[in-house]
Parts: structure tokens; sequence; C-alpha cells
């Protein structure tokens, strides 16, 4: 089965493990992530602004390629997620800057010479977006998932942590509860883990503000790691290439902030998926890791 | 016929002659056709006025009247019983409204204001030529009310209508009556217990001669109309004959199923059979059947059967239907608190010391769970950090209800307030948007609660609460020192907003009652009317309508029963005839009216493939008239016909 995908820079770039890993468990579940041939940066942020259309033109550009070869688009970045699917709603919902979105596509189209291959049927927000996890729930079902599993990874304390955009706001995302999310503990729990319930899971890492103001970025992803450390997890899991920045690489300032900080990995969920269905660890690629999991792994024999 | 129509134009004082030439106009219409005689007067509503036209009526022998004056909600039936009283039918007097449409806002427009009266004038002449002799419509009158749920308000209502002397049907769906009323341990701002004052009112509901009481029983359906409302009242299988049985209590005491008590809201345990209080009434007990053991294992048990005294248990007892005819319907259906399940942020239903503010007066009550006193769930510790939480659920238009729920503030002061009392080395915070104390005495309540018992407000709502520790961490902010808040504390209560009550939708739909888009039921004016609904012979009282405390629920039900012993003061009740009729002859039986009419007044009748408007339920809004393909559907009094007169007039030239 071939899904649109959409991998987004970051993916590209800094997360390539995230990527890789994804590519490399889809293929294990039967699913082939078939990037989308021509693709832009989605925007990176939904835009606030409600009288133009110029901000979303970059998540409806991406949104209208993926139209062109499949109904789906599948996202990991929660970023990535968080704006095409708020770009799609618009889309479909909003007539007027539909139409207006619409008329810079067909003029894009001419630019590139490329009106031969372009059908010239107006882009309606009809591709469904989805989230990687969406998509093991929905396309391959986590019952057939745990069929797959070859290594349970029962032993391993594992927090889930959502931050944001997964989220919110709620009415436009419709990807779960904001306040008490359970889809990544029922994806974890179909691979066998040990969940670790820790109220932080929803909190920010800091976000974007690591670029702005560190001190602040720091204040939130330590409250975010910490709280996960005192519930006792091994490993905190995310969907997002910025939330494992700030909550991996920023334990380097907690150790000196914190006397008697204990340092946790935190990897993406696609390479603890991928330990569970048997990739190779080459594959999963754990070196671009700020705090190494495997010694954890390891003792947990899961390496 | 010919018809003779006479004008009145009334001066007032200035009010219309500063502006209009009332001379001239009269004159003008002298020669309108159809019009008998002319004249002006300085006040026509006066004695004087008023006999001028009756004296007129009679010597010019007119078939019609039309005073130019005010608007006719101000003298339109004063002058339609002067008409009456000289010998012309009410309904063909009509009123021109020469101030407010015309004098009031053209002033210093002389000349138009005279042209525009007189065309206003003309406009009625051409309805009053054509205005039919109306009667009121009589309908019979059955002198028995029904009042739904027997709470507070439900209880109030039945007591004044049958203390008036006509009787009172009470159903209520609940083993008891009480409401949420019964559950409340003090009341503020007085701190009287709720149910010493509840209970001799539900006595005197079950004793009270003119008051039939129908507990653990349903409205299935009502039709009809007001005077003679067809009512079928499901009275639900108890499996207990409640006739029969003494209320000895034997057979709850030996039941071996448990469920989580509704009454005590899940802090603790009832049998299978039950009665939900020590107190309740009628005190004898019903079978839940979805929990009792007897109906879950095909016939094991039944101890309850074989101990009972009297033989009332019977499990072979059915649903039966109860038909009964009342004239008119109170509606006290009450609320409920917003599901806490709904405030994650707040980890509600996760954290079991997290708690509603009902489950919190059920353990200040010291009848309740823990016999009066301040235990945490978890541990069943005393807590010594209380956090009171106010608009949980409302207030909130992105998220929850955008109301205000009115009771929360008051009620959750004197939980803190309580507290105090009971743990006085305890530390009581309420985080709240506004401190709302609109009612006698209720601001001094708050003061005491700051100044006398130390409960620390803090101004500012909570983001998030979570378990720590054993603790439960409230994080919040303080808006006015503008510092982030976090509180380590031993319990939560959170001041649920109040939503109307579960089924209260549902029975809203059956009796064919309008609602808000929350589901409270609506009024018919939010200042005029506040206890009547727009369809007529129903009657609103209590939190059903809008969020409300205990005085002001009691008040409404007050107000309600005396709408309804007003209703019942006549043998008939007599109603507008200016309503919709169809006509047989041109009528095609296409239904529309049926569909579009919001009353159910319009009906079909089979046999003889027409339309037939009924004439004690229409309400002459006229949705049929418009939707009616055929024309068939007509206004009285306001025909179509009559309609294209009143416009060319106000056209012509």
């Amino acid at each position: 089965m071939k899904i649109p995908y959409y991998p987004g820079c970051t993916l590209h770039e800094r997360a390539r493990d995230f990527d890789v890993s994804a590519r490399e468990c889809a293929k294990a579940l039967g699913v082939e992530l078939e990037e989308l041939p021509i693709w832009t940066c989605c925007g990176a942020v939904f835009p606030l602004v409600t009288d133009s259309v110029m901000d979303i033109l970059a998540g409806v550009r991406n949104l209208e390629y993926a139209s062109r070869i499949g109904d789906k688009l599948v996202t990991l970045c929660s970023f990535c997620y968080n704006v095409l699917k708020r770009t799609n709603r618009v889309m479909r919902d909003d007539l007027e800057k539909r139409e207006k979105a619409n008329l810079f596509l067909r003029a894009d189209t001419a630019a590139r010479e490329e009106v031969e291959s372009y059908t010239k049927t107006d882009y309606t927000g009809q591709v469904e977006v989805l989230h990687y996890i969406e998509m093991l729930r929905d396309v391959v079902g986590f019952d057939e998932l745990r069929k797959k599993v070859e290594n349970g990874l029962g032993g391993l304390n594992v927090a889930p942590y959502y931050g944001c955009m997964l989220l919110r706001p709620k009415k436009e995302m419709e990807f779960d509860d904001p306040e008490q999310p359970t889809v990544f503990e029922d994806l974890l729990a179909t691979l066998g883990c040990d969940i670790v319930d820790f109220p932080m899971k929803t909190e920010c890492c800091g976000g974007f503000q690591i670029v702005n103001d560190e001190e602040l970025a720091v204040m939130c992803s330590q409250n975010v790691v910490s709280s996960a450390i005192k519930r006792n997890a091994d490993v905190i899991v995310t969907t997002c290439p910025l939330c494992r920045y700030n909550l991996d690489k920023k334990q380097e300032e907690m150790i000196e902030r914190v006397r008697g900080f204990r340092r946790i990995p935190v990897i993406y969920f696609t390479q603890l998926l991928g330990l569970a269905l048997g990739i190779d660890e080459e594959h999963i690629d754990f070196s671009d890791n700020y705090v190494d999991p495997r010694p954890v792994l390891a003792e947990k024999s899961l390496l | 016929m010919e018809r003779r129509i006479g004008v009145f134009v009334c001066h007032c004082g200035s009010n219309i002659a500063g502006v209009v030439d009332v001379k001239r106009v009269a004159e003008e219409l002298r020669k309108y056709p159809g019009v008998a005689y002319s004249t002006d007067y300085t006040y026509m509503c006066s004695d004087p006025g008023q006999n001028l036209v009756k004296d007129a009526i009679k010597k010019h022998d007119l078939t019609g009247v039309i005073v130019a004056a005010c608007s006719p909600t101000l003298h339109e039936t004063t002058f339609r019983r002067a008409g009456r009283a000289a010998g012309v039918n009410p309904y063909q007097v009509e009123i021109a409204n020469i101030r407010e449409h015309c004098s009031w806002v053209h002033q210093g427009e002389k000349e138009a204001a005279t042209e525009k009266a007189t065309r206003i004038i003309k406009t009625m002449v051409e309805k009053a030529v054509l205005d039919e002799a109306l009667d009121p419509i009589a309908v019979p009158m059955t002198h028995r009310a029904l009042v739904v749920g027997a709470g507070i308000s439900g209880i109030q209502a039945a007591l004044d209508i049958a203390n008036a002397g006509y009787e009172v049907i009470v159903v209520e769906k609940d083993p008891s009556i009480g409401g949420h009323m019964a559950q409340l341990s003090e009341t503020f701002p007085t701190l009287d217990c709720s149910q010493c004052i509840m209970t001799p009112k539900m006595v005197e509901v079950s004793q009270h001669p003119k008051i039939k009481l129908m507990t653990y029983s349903e409205i299935d359906d009502v039709s009809g109309y007001v005077g003679s409302f067809k009512v079928k009242i499901r009275k639900k299988a108890a499996y207990v004959d409640r006739d029969t049985c003494n209320g000895c209590g034997l057979c709850m005491e030996k039941c071996p199923a448990k469920t989580p008590s509704e009454f005590d809201e899940g802090l603790a345990d009832r049998k299978a059979i039950y009665t939900p209080f020590p107190q309740a009434v009628p005190n004898k007990p019903v079978i839940d059947a979805e929990h009792c053991t007897y109906f879950l294992k095909d016939g094991k048990c039944g101890i309850c059967q074989k101990i009972c005294p009297v033989d009332a248990v019977d499990f072979e007892q059915k649903d039966e239907i109860i038909e009964e005819e009342v004239g008119a319907i109170i509606v006290a259906t009450g609320y409920d608190l917003y599901p806490i399940e709904n405030m994650g942020e707040y980890g509600g239903g996760k954290y079991e010391d997290v708690i509603t503010s009902l489950q919190f007066e059920r353990m200040l009550s010291a009848s309740g769970p823990t016999g009066g006193e301040v235990l945490r769930p978890s541990d069943g510790e005393v807590p010594n950090e209380v956090v009171f939480l106010t608009c949980c659920g409302s207030r909130d238009p992105e998220l929850h209800m955008p109301y205000c729920s009115k009771v929360c503030c008051m009620y959750l002061t004197k939980h803190a307030m309580l507290y105090k009392h009971k743990v006085h080395d305890g530390q009581a915070y309420v985080f709240y948007m506004d401190v709302r104390t609109a009612g006698k005495g209720y601001e001094e309540f708050y003061t005491r609660a700051a100044e006398e018992d130390d409960v620390l407000y803090v101004r500012g709502k909570v983001s998030k609460i979570f378990e720590e520790d054993g603790k439960v961490m409230v994080w919040g902010v303080d808006t006015l020192t503008g510092k982030k808040v976090e509180i380590a504390a031993d319990l939560v209560v959170l001041g649920l907003a109040t939503v109307p009550n579960v089924a209260a939708k549902e029975l809203a739909n059956k009796l064919k009652i309008h609602t808000d888009e929350w589901g409270f039921l609506a009024e018919a004016h939010p200042k005029l009317r506040p206890v009547e609904s727009l369809s007529p012979g129903f009657y609103l009282a209590g939190a059903a309508q809008g969020p409300k405390d205990i005085p002001e629920a009691v008040a409404q039900a007050s107000g309600a029963a005396s709408k309804v012993a007003d209703l019942f003061a006549e043998e008939e009740y007599h109603r507008e005839p200016i309503i919709a009729v169809i006509n047989d002859d041109t009528c095609a039986g296409c239904k529309v009216c049926v569909s579009v009419c919001p009353y159910d007044a319009a009906e079909f009748i089979e046999e003889d493939g027409v339309a037939r408007i009924q004439e004690a339920i229409c309400e002459g809004c006229g949705a049929c008239i418009a939707a009616c393909p055929s024309g068939s559907a007509q206004q009285r009094n306001l025909t179509d016909e009559q309609l294209y007169r009143m416009v060319s007039a106000a056209l012509e030239g």
C-alpha cells in the first residue's frame, strides 16, 4: 500500500533518524511512504492573521501536490502536522480563502509551465492529513500492528510526551483530548511497553522560545523531563523534532542547573516502534541522541 | 351589508395635534369610501372621549370603529370594550397608530405628518371594511394541574395550587421527592439545615388531600391543549407494591447487592432495593433491576421477597401507564451538574480527591456518608488545605458553557466556611473570576467568610491540576499580584456549571415547549412573562428555566402556581380568535401547513382530505398562511385581501 508522505525540512536535516526509522517501520508494516515528488516548507507556524491567504500558501501547495498522487497525506513532525491539518481545514471550509488560494496555485503552475500535467481542478481540502500515529491506528490498525511485534518492550518504562502541537487547538486538530489524551498510550501498550502516566505530558517544551529566550525554554523542558524522571521513566518518547531537541539536548544545561540531575534519553516513537518490529539498529539510528538510550535499552535486553 | 365606519382622531393633548393637523385629517377621512362619520377630540381615551365614540356608534349606526391614536398596546382593549358597550363587535374596532408611528417621529414636519396620518387611517379603514365579527374562542377547562418534577420548585408549586383549592398531580422520576435540595447540607446565607426546612414540605405534599403524588414515574406522552391536556404517565416497575409496603426497611438491610448511591453522589453505596435516603417521601423502597441479583442471575436470590413481612415484593411487576387529564402543566425538572469528566485540565473523573460540589455537600451533611466530617475520598484523612474552584465549565464560551451558573460563588463560599467550622486549623482557598453576591445578605455572607473564617480568595483561574506525592497540585494565577500560584492541596472541590437535567430536553420535546440552545426551558418573555412558556398552558419553575438559588426557585414556583390558579379561576378558557383558518373548498391537502406549524395546531383530516386548524391550539403565528401554496390558509381579520387593500391604500397616489 502506497501513502503520500510529507517529511518536512527538519526530517531531511536534523531529524534524519526520525525519517529513516519511520520509513523502515512503515515498510515492515506493509506501507510504502511515497515522498511527495516536489514539496516545500509547510510554513512552520499556522498563521493567526485572518485577512490574508499569503501565509497559508506554503501549506496549500504541499496539500495540492499530495492530492495529485493520493487521497491521504502522512506526516510526522508535530509542527508540520499542525500546519498542514489546519491549512487543509481552511481550504475545506472557508470558501473565500479557498478561491483566492486556488488563484495563486494556478499562477504557480502556469509559471512552471506544468499546465499540461495539471488537471486545473481546484484544491478543495479533499486530502486527509494523517499523523503517522493515526496511520498506525486507522490504516494499519493496532491489532494488526500487535501481530507484527517481534520484540515486546515489556519492562521498559516509557513516558509518552505529546507536547502541544498535536493536540491544540482541539476543534481544529481533532487528534485527541487535549487535556487527557490517550492515543500515544494506546500505541505504546500495543508494543508491550510499561506506560508512565506523567502530568506534564501535555505541557509545552518551550518550543521556538529556545531561539528567543533560552532560559524560559529550558525551564519548560526541565519541568517535563523532571516529571517523567520522578515517575521512574526509562525513556521519554516524542513525536516532534523540536520537542526532542529541547528535551534531549538541553539536558546539558539541566545538569548544571539541578544538583544530582539524572539524565533520561528522549527518543522518537518510531525508534521504539523499530525496536519492537525487530528492525536493524542501523535504521533506527541512535547516534544523534544527546543522552544515549543504548545503555538503558541494553539493560532491559532490548538491544 | 353596507359597512359604516366611524373614524375618531385623537389629539392626545398636543402629542398628536401638535404635529398633525387633526381637523384636516378628520375632514379628509370623512370623504373616504366606507367612512360614515369622522371627528376629532382632545383625549379620546378619557370618559367623555369614550362616550363620544359610543354615542356616535348609536347615532350614526356605525358597524366599525377606527380610533386614530396611540399604539394598540395601550388602548386597544379600552376602545374594544367601549365599542362592545355600544353594540359593535370588539374585533371590528381598530386602532390606527398615528402617535408612535407618526407624530412622535415626524416633529417639525407638519405637512408630511398630516399626510402620513391620513394614509395610516385610510389603511385601517380598508382593513375594517372587511373585518368580521368574531368571538373569543372558549375552551373547556379541567381544573387539575400536573407538576413535573418534585424538587423544591415542584413541591412549592404543587402546594400553592393545592392550597388554592385545585387538584394537583405530582410526577417525580426518582423514588423519592426532594430533588437536589434534599442533598444539601446547609443553605446560604443563613446556614439553615436544608433537610430541616425541606422535609416538612415533602411530608405536606405526600399528605395533602388535593395532591396525588406519583414517584418513580415519568411522562410518556402529552396531547391536547390548554384546559384539557391528556397525559400518559409511566409508573415504573418498582417490584415492590408500595401500597402494601409498610416501610420497615428489613429488605434494605438484608439485600446483598450494592451499587454507588446516586443520592450520596457515589461517595457511599446503596442496596439494589433502596430508598434514596432515610427521610425519603414516600419512605418505601424500589428495586433497581439493573443491580439486583435476582434479575441479574435468573431468580437466584430473592431474599427481600422471603423476608418481607407484608409480602410487598413482586418481581413480576411491570411498568404501568396511567392516563390523566389536566388543565395546566408546570415543568420543574431542575438541573444537573456539568459532567466532571469534561474538566480534563483539572483531572475530573481521574483523581479521587478532585470532587464535585454536590459530593462536598454530601460530605458536609450530618446524615451523609462521612457523618458530616470532611474526609479525603482517597485515604479518609482530614484535608488540611482545600481548594475551591468557581466557574468550572461556566463563563467559558470557548470550551464549555458561556453563561454564569449564578449559585456557585455563594455555595463555594458556604463550603469554604463550613469546612473552616469543621477543620479550624485548615486552610480554604477559593479561586474566582468575580465573586457574584447579588442577593439579600449574600455580600455580607461572603465578607464573613473572608474576614471571620479566613477563607483566602485568589482572583484568577486554575490552569492545571495533577497528583504529586499524595497531594493534589493546583497551578493557578493570582491576577492581582500577577504571580503564578502553586498550591499542594489535599482536596479540590469543583464548582461545576449548572446544566439542565439530562432528561429535560427529551421531556421538552414531548411537551413541545421551547428550550434555549443549552436546554434550559424558554420563558414567554424574558422580563414580563418569566414563569410562562410560549405554549399556552405550560408554566416553568425553578432551575429548569435557568440557574437559580433556592429563594428564586421558590418564588418562581409560587409565581407559576398563581398563574395556574389564575387560569383555573374561570370555568372556560378564552383565547384570542385572531388565528388561522383553512378554506375546505380550496385546500389541496398538501399538508405543508401541518409540517410548518410550530404548535402542532394544523392537522390533516384523512376522511375529508383537507387540513384543519385546531382553534384551541393555534397561536396565530402565520407560518401556515405564508406556506400554503393555494392561499387556503388565512388569518382571521388579516386575510390576503385585507392586506392587499391595506397596502394599496398606503401606497395610493
